[in-house]
């Protein structure tokens, strides 16, 4: 037997689901299966169980992806894997493994993340086009998130409107890296990049390859951001309210599973 | 001894604002300012700010007509867009937007000459203050009160349903509407939202009919003092229909002054920059608009319901135009410059909203699917229209990427800065000459004569009778002689 990188013991060797590829796992004490290889956030997902991202996205027809984004930099997704606390979405399953999702702690934990990334920013979400579709303030209502516990820092930043499709805001920037994964050319090169390190980190576009950009690829640019750091030119604010992503049910109720513990006007199902 | 008197904050009204009142030795006013104690800024941080953004960001200037600074905002990016100044939009576009402004200006309405200026009419402005507030209202006038909590809720949801909230929505974008009006919303506007036949079209009409006869049989015991109170002669602004038609969304600016000759003879909007400008003062946060050609000293103008009555022609509206001329003819045919006289004006704007909406609400177009059209970009903007405290002008500039540049608002209480402070230093030399002692009746006079105007200083204050006020007397050398607090 060999231990996996969470400290749990990978039984595949003798466990009778071996010869089927599945694992058995536990999340909040469900007792779920999932194929080797998988994330936990995939795992959950797939058992229609909620676990939160922000920067992890599912490959499906609305976010246009082929493959699961998982660039584990925001940690909203963080549970506690044997008792590890550890991103979900960068953690593979392993047979018996036993998570905590769902929990008082960890859910006030992602309060505190949601809480982070709204003072670090300059989010002023009602002027945002993304308002009533961002993942950030659908997750501020999840938590419930009243007002911050940690002073604003106010850190200057940059819009850069260089690109005839496209305008990229880094007041509302989380830094979740999608739109450097998910957002190329069709010869493959990115057109969003990181640049610099810690504090001092953003989003740098490449000025150059963006100005042929197909409407379709921007029109996905700006799908895929999960806040409004990315938001086509020329037109917005063309979807009514009540036509918007989380008008009518909250982030996460439309996962089978969802718990409704701290869930803002959901309902459980 | 010289005296200073301060009123602050003024209540119910929108936003905070303080009124000095400066006494000689002998107990003669000899100066009053209404000063604007807050800064807002944003004129400054929209530059920066992506320009089909401005409509939604500029309606948080206020919580009570955010409607119609974001038809402003967006009648602007219309013309950055190229759709045009007003005149552009498709039929559905140009209506909805309509409806939404006359919702904005019935609720409004309502809200003030109810909330905010009944209590002084129906009690008297020297009645006690535990009584001369809207709980007052409710207590006693109870099927008042509902009416008029009726008569907003039914504004608020013709905002609801064409800018898609009751408070900042987002229905006006460049070149159009993001939304039409659905047939279920119609139906339920016309015949009774949820079935309550009290909120119909027909009701607030009738509704609106009533409250200005209140408002008259109330004139018609109490002339003198409405006739009188913080009357003064102006000069008049508003933009009107070429036709010379009321319109609240669209038009000219036309200009008359105290007699009612034109001094300011049907410009187009786009030209507002050599019509008007702009006075600082040091003492206020607020400028002074005046009449290019006049200057500040002669130039200086009224605006809302009483200005807009003084200058157009005719209501496009059968009931609102009946009230109009009876209106025109107490003054035969002249300008009326009677302050308190912003009421009646107001009621009969009320009506004729509650006439548009209906009106509206029957047309086809507003069920239109054809929401948004575009031309040829532009770097400038600007979009004028009456709001329900006045004339409103927002003007933007664009950089080639998308970036607004600049921004100018004049803002209907603006416009009436230097009439408000002429109103309130009317009320103060009737109530405070000669006197040693203030008193609270006093202080809500002054107060009473800013109220005519519903000035919008910003949207935070309430009308519980709770509001802390403070009045200072101070003497030559800035020692305290008298000081009088409620609310506190």
């Amino acid at each position: 037997m060999s231990e996996d990188m969470n400290g749990g013991m990978d039984n595949t060797l003798t466990d009778p689901l071996s010869s089927t590829n599945l694992m058995s796992l536990t999340i909040d004490g469900q007792e779920i299966q999932a194929e080797k290889g998988q994330t936990i956030v995939q795992a959950a997902q797939k058992n229609g169980i909620y676990i939160p991202t922000l920067c992890a996205l599912h490959a499906d027809k609305e976010s246009g992806l082929k493959h699961d984004l998982a660039p584990g930099t925001c940690r909203i997704c963080t549970v506690k894997a044997n008792g590890r606390t550890t991103a979900a979405c960068t953690t593979p399953i392993s047979q018996g493994l036993v998570v905590e999702n769902d929990t008082p702690e960890l859910n006030d934990l992602r309060k505190t993340i949601v809480e982070l990334l709204f003072v670090e920013g300059n989010h002023f979400c009602p002027s945002c086009e993304k308002s009533g579709s961002c993942d950030l303030q659908a997750l501020a209502y999840r938590y419930q998130m009243l007002t911050p516990r940690f002073h604003y820092a106010f850190t200057p930043r940059k819009v850069n409107a260089d690109m005839p499709k496209l305008l990229w805001d880094g007041n509302r920037c989380i830094l979740c890296r999608r739109c450097v994964l998910a957002i190329r050319t069709e010869e493959g090169e990115p057109l969003f990049v990181f640049a610099n390190r810690g504090d001092k980190s953003t989003i740098t576009v490449d000025t150059e390859l963006i100005q042929d950009i197909s409407e379709e690829l921007a029109q996905q640019a700006m799908d895929i951001c999960p806040v409004g750091a990315i938001i086509r030119k020329g037109k917005g604010f063309d979807t009514p309210f009540g036509q918007r992503k989380y008008d009518h049910s909250p982030i996460g109720s439309d996962t089978a599973c969802s718990s409704g513990e701290n869930k803002a006007g959901g309902e459980k199902s | 001894m010289a005296q200073k008197i301060t009123i602050e904050p003024v209540t119910r009204v929108e936003g905070h604002g303080k009124v000095t009142i400066h006494l000689d030795d002998n107990h003669q006013v000899t100066e009053s300012r209404l000063h604007i104690v807050e800064f807002r800024g944003f004129e400054r941080f929209v530059c920066g700010r992506p320009f089909w953004e401005a409509p939604v960001l500029v309606q948080r200037l206020c919580g009570i007509c955010p409607v119609s600074h974001h038809l402003a905002a967006a009648k602007a990016m219309d013309m950055l867009v190229g759709a045009g100044d007003g005149n552009g939009l498709t039929p559905v576009a140009e209506k909805m937007r309509r409806l939404m402004h006359y919702g904005q200006i019935f609720q409004s309405h309502v809200l003030h000459f109810f909330h905010l200026a009944s209590p002084d009419l129906l009690f008297g402005m020297d009645a006690d203050p535990e009584r001369r507030n809207v709980i007052g209202v409710i207590l006693e006038h109870p099927e008042l009160a509902k009416q008029a909590v009726l008569m907003r809720k039914y504004g608020q949801e013709i905002i609801a349903a064409t800018a898609g909230k009751k408070i900042h929505g987002t229905g006006a974008i460049p070149g159009g509407i993001n939304k039409n009006l659905s047939l279920e919303d119609r139906d339920a506007f016309l015949n009774g939202i949820n079935g309550n036949p009290d909120l119909s079209a027909d009701k607030m009409i009738e509704w609106s009919e009533a409250a200005l006869a209140l408002l008259l049989d109330y004139h018609s015991s109490h002339t003198e003092f409405l006739d009188g109170f913080a009357a003064f002669s102006s000069n008049h602004l508003s933009l009107v229909r070429p036709d010379g038609a009321l319109d609240l969304y669209h038009g000219i600016i036309r200009a008359v002054d105290p007699e009612g000759k034109r001094i300011v003879n049907d410009v187009d909007s786009r030209d507002y920059l050599d019509v008007v400008e702009e006075e600082v003062r040091s003492w206020s946060y607020m400028k002074f608009p005046y009449i290019k050609e006049l200057g500040p000293k002669e130039g200086w103008y009224r605006v809302g319901p009483l200005a807009r009555l003084n200058v157009c022609d005719f209501i496009p509206s059968p009931k609102a135009q009946a009230a109009f001329e009876q209106f025109r003819a107490y003054t035969k045919g002249k300008p009326n410059h009677m302050s308190m006289h912003y009421h009646w004006a107001r009621l009969i704007e009320t009506l004729h909203a509650a006439e548009m909406m209906k009106e509206l609400l029957l047309d086809p177009d507003l069920q239109g699917t054809d929401l948004v059209i575009k031309g040829e970009r532009c770097g400038e903007g600007i979009g004028l229209l009456e709001a329900p405290r006045g004339t409103l002008f927002h003007h933007y500039q664009v950089n080639e990427q998308d970036l607004i540049t600049m921004c100018n608002l004049i803002v209907s209480t603006t416009n009436n800065n230097e009439p408000m402070n002429r109103a309130v230093n009317s009320a103060a030399v009737a109530q405070m000459t000669g006197k040693a002692e203030i008193t609270e009746p006093m202080m809500n006079a002054v107060e009473v004569a800013i109220r005519a105007y519903d000035p919008c200083l910003s949207c935070a204050t309430h009308a519980m009778g709770q509001m802390p006020l403070e009045v200072t007397l101070y003497d030559a050398a800035g020692a305290v002689v008298d000081q009088q607090r409620k609310g506190m």
